[in-house]
């Protein structure tokens, strides 16, 4: 059957292909028709909006199964599978090959824009159908946009005229399970927060946000934050087991153009809560929701363009990034303009005080927002300078550390008095009442910390104080929440179980914050390690522990690689067994790439992370071993986060929008 | 690299299209740049015998951007030039040199694209100064938009009809709803 369509050379490549340009059409169809008939009042015009945006999705979902079936099959008459896959993979790394490479993770971008385009369409039944009308459009023009970008710079389908025998493989680094599905999560956060600013620019044309509005984007913000939260933790833990040494973040462009978005998008969830529950910041969120995505822009331009790798090469072949960043251009300035237009007609309808948990929250995204500038003026820095002067610069983790950490140190340091100050108007003393004990445990255990380490430096004694600060500061918010200190203690646990799924959320994801930053900080103050040459046979003291080298094996085969593998005994200081290690140095020979598998043994008191190097010219073995403290709490902290989006996420009030449902059907038009 | 030699050893003309060079090119980059991403950092066979000058040397090593590799310093990078600038550092610090002279003496060899860290000067203050001056201008905003949202009366601006219908219906039907 397939042979047969090959032979008559239309196979599911060219039906993929098609289906991608189909979708191009019914996106240029979504993005007009409905914004026509919401502005005249036509009703089938605006309800169009609803089949085309499942049609949208339905084909560019099949465009791309159609390229995995490329790629699971080795289809090496498709350039792209011929450049970037190989028989020998592993059938895993065949399908998530398939967005291993420039144009098939485009093409997994637009299959998420275009199912959260479908999602927003069948879920929003009760959005006024004007908006809806609106959002869907919006979100098909940045649909529109991309597969254009697609179709014209990057299409996944080009056949070449001779196949080879075989292709060229993928990247041995990118053949493991943490980064094959990190860029699924990563897309499902960024490009969800497209939704948001389609509801923004959808509530600009429409001249009205209300607590329903707000009431709708919390749930997607809340999603596409959660998703970006993992796909970021992901990243970061596969950057610490795959990479060599242990490093978790690298201020790498990449890592920055993932993190902008989720900063702006953290700001923006706070903003979105002020702006359901108090009707006031409403131009901000706006403001923030098309920052947010303007971000996620901006990061795809950096990753997509080349323009990171050398503003040379981006000179030389300008053809992709030229067009990002007219999309950028268009959507950022595009969307700008609107609001500078449209801003006034919002307008604010509550009023708080000086002191009130709106004016926290005003603090937190201010915080966050120049936090977030701090990053992007250090990522494109050395562009800028480069392109204006051709002056070549650095600007790496050094200045990262040095200029954002403050940030995060303030952020932490208000959250917990934030999150316990009452709406509208708040006394600061009262607030900090049941804060007092938590303060004093805060201060002493970062005294303790301090007193006992015996070096000078002050990371892990501020780090240990402000996670402690910011942990249970999210216990006494719960407590609080339950009626503590008012009422006596236990009949305030036994409330606790009722609270609203939203305050258990909050709670959960400010204490994720402080777990992580107790990880970071403690990780990287007191990571023990040790560097040297190694016989096999020999022990030597390590930390509070002792290893031992058993043996090398060399050319030990794997499904496409072979590997040097050495054998680790770990054991305490009195002989007792703790683990045994296996850490690897693989050989791919499709493309002649070592990479090194670290052999982790995870306790939640620490990792012990050992490496293997080459063989010595005495016939010792070069062995890295590391004992990082707290190392897992780095990702419980990212899951903590995440886990307190989903049980917002969960609450009533979010799920059923159920405010939004009446409004829209007691008043239809305009 | 050897796969590249490889690559080019088979069959000479597997793909033929005008794209074919671009394609190889664009990958050969991407490996390029992920490739010195491998484990290995400093050596066993580079480390000074006296501790504290080892941890010195470390310390400004972090400091150094491996030249050939993408955003990596000279301490994580396994690339050959990364190895020689260590060792470099080393040399320094055994002849004497203070953390400054080091830098300095590897500044002067390399250019200041070797700092990770730019130095605070002409060009590059806007840089440090950047994130400063935005909080401070972000918390002027705030706290005078703040000040005149708490200064402004309560909005004497009855519900509209929406409102009134809807609340109608609430109050209908639960008897109010939480804030």
């Amino acid at each position: 059957m397939l042979e047969m369509f090959s032979a008559a050379g239309f196979g599911f490549d060219e039906l993929g292909h098609f289906a991608l340009v189909l979708a191009f059409f019914v996106a240029l169809w979504q993005a007009v028709v409905p914004l026509v008939g919401a502005s005249r009042g036509w009703y089938d015009w605006m309800a169009s909006a609803v089949p085309a945006a499942v049609i949208q999705f339905v084909l560019i979902a099949f465009s791309f199964a159609a390229l995995m079936r490329a790629f699971i099959l080795s289809d090496f008459s498709l350039i792209l599978v011929a450049s970037n896959s190989h028989t020998a993979k592993p059938l895993l790394y065949k399908i998530t090959g398939t967005w291993g490479n420039h144009e098939g993770s485009m093409l997994l971008w637009v299959t998420i824009l275009s199912l959260f385009g479908m999602l927003v369409a069948l879920f929003g039944r009760n959005l006024r159908p004007t908006l809806k009308a609106r959002v869907l459009a919006v979100q098909a023009m940045i649909g529109v946009a991309f597969l254009a970008f697609i179709l014209f710079t990057s299409n996944p389908f080009l056949r070449t005229a001779v196949p080879p025998f075989d292709g060229q493989g993928l990247n041995p680094l990118l053949q493991d399970p943490g980064l094959a599905f990190h860029p699924p999560f990563l897309y499902l956060g960024y490009v969800g927060l497209s939704t948001s600013f389609s509801f923004a620019v959808a509530a600009l044309l429409e001249g009205r946000v209300d607590a329903a509005w707000a009431r709708w984007v919390r749930p997607w913000t809340l999603m596409a934050w959660m998703f970006l939260t993992i796909g970021i933790a992901l990243g970061s833990w596969w950057a610490y087991y795959e990479l060599g040494w242990g490093g978790f973040w690298f201020w790498d462009p990449v890592e920055n153009a993932s993190f902008m978005p989720w900063l702006v998008g953290t700001a923006l969830l706070h903003s979105a809560i002020v702006a359901e529950k108090r009707e006031v910041l409403k131009s901000w969120t706006i403001l923030l929701a098309i920052l947010a995505f303007s971000f996620s822009l901006i990061g795809t331009f950096i990753v997509r363009s080349g323009v990171i790798t050398s503003v040379h090469a981006f000179a030389n072949d300008p053809e992709r990034g030229v067009f990002i960043l007219l999309i950028l251009a268009v959507a950022i300035g595009g969307s700008l303009t609107l609001y500078a237009a449209r801003a006034h007609v919002l307008r604010p309808k509550g009023t708080f005080a000086l002191v009130s948990r709106e004016s926290a929250l005003v603090v937190n995204n201010v915080l966050l927002i120049v936090a977030a500038f701090v990053v992007f003026i250090g990522t494109i820095w050395p562009l800028v300078v480069e392109m204006t002067t051709g002056r070549k610069l650095s600007v790496g983790a050094p200045f990262f550390d040095m200029a954002f950490t403050p940030f995060m140190v303030g952020i932490a340091m208000l959250l917990p008095i934030g999150a316990l100050l009452p709406w509208k108007r708040a006394s600061l003393d009262a607030a900090l009442v049941p804060l007092r004990g938590v303060l004093a445990l805060a201060l002493a255990l970062g005294g303790l910390v301090w007193w006992l380490q015996t070096g000078s430096s002050l990371l892990a004694p501020i780090g240990v104080a402000l996670a402690t600060w910011v942990v249970l500061g999210a216990v006494d918010d719960l407590l609080v929440r339950a009626g503590w200190p008012r009422q006596p203690l236990g009949q305030t646990l036994r409330r606790l179980g009722r609270l609203p799924r939203s305050d258990w959320g909050r709670a959960v994801a400010h204490a994720g914050l402080g777990v992580t930053i107790f990880a970071v900080s403690t990780l990287l103050a007191w990571q023990y390690e040790d560097i040297r040459v190694v016989r096999v046979g020999e022990s030597y003291a390590f930390g509070p522990y002792r290893l031992r080298l058993e043996k090398v094996e060399e050319n030990v085969p794997g499904p496409n690689y072979s590997a040097t593998r050495g054998t680790f005994t770990l054991m305490d200081r009195e002989g007792r067994v703790l683990a045994t290690l296996h850490p690897e140095k693989r050989v791919y020979p499709v493309s002649g790439m070592p990479t090194t598998e670290a052999a982790i043994d995870s306790t939640l008191g620490r990792d012990v992370y050992v490496v293997i190097g080459d063989r010595q010219n005495d016939g010792g073995w070069a062995v890295w071993a590391y004992i990082k403290p707290f190392a897992p709490w780095l990702w419980i902290g990212g899951l903590l986060m995440a886990l307190g989006g989903l049980l917002s996420l969960s609450d009533r009030r979010l799920r059923v929008a159920a405010g939004a449902a009446r409004k829209a059907r007691l008043v239809p038009a305009e | 690299m050897t796969g590249w030699r490889k690559a080019g050893d088979g069959p000479r003309h597997r793909l033929r299209t005008g794209a074919v060079m671009r394609w190889l090119l664009l990958l050969a980059v991407g490996v390029l740049l992920l490739a010195p991403r491998e484990a290995g950092a400093v050596r066993p066979d580079e480390m000074l015998d006296d501790p504290a000058l080892e941890a010195r040397a470390r310390e400004i090593s972090r400091n150094l951007r491996c030249l050939v590799c993408r955003n990596e310093n000279i301490d994580d990078s396994n690339a050959d030039l990364a190895r020689d600038l260590r060792i470099l550092v080393r040399e320094r610090l055994k002849a004497g040199d203070s953390d400054e002279q080091v830098v300095q003496y590897i500044v002067d060899r390399y250019g200041e694209y070797v700092l990770l860290k730019p130095p605070v000067n002409g060009a590059t203050l806007w840089l440090w100064i950047a994130g400063p001056v935005l909080l401070v201008i972000g918390l002027a905003i705030a706290f005078l938009h703040v000040r005149r949202r708490a200064s402004a009366p309560e909005p004497a601006t009855p519900l509209d009809p929406e409102e009134e219908a809807r609340l109608a219906r609430l109050l209908g039907e639960e008897g109010g709803q939480e804030g």
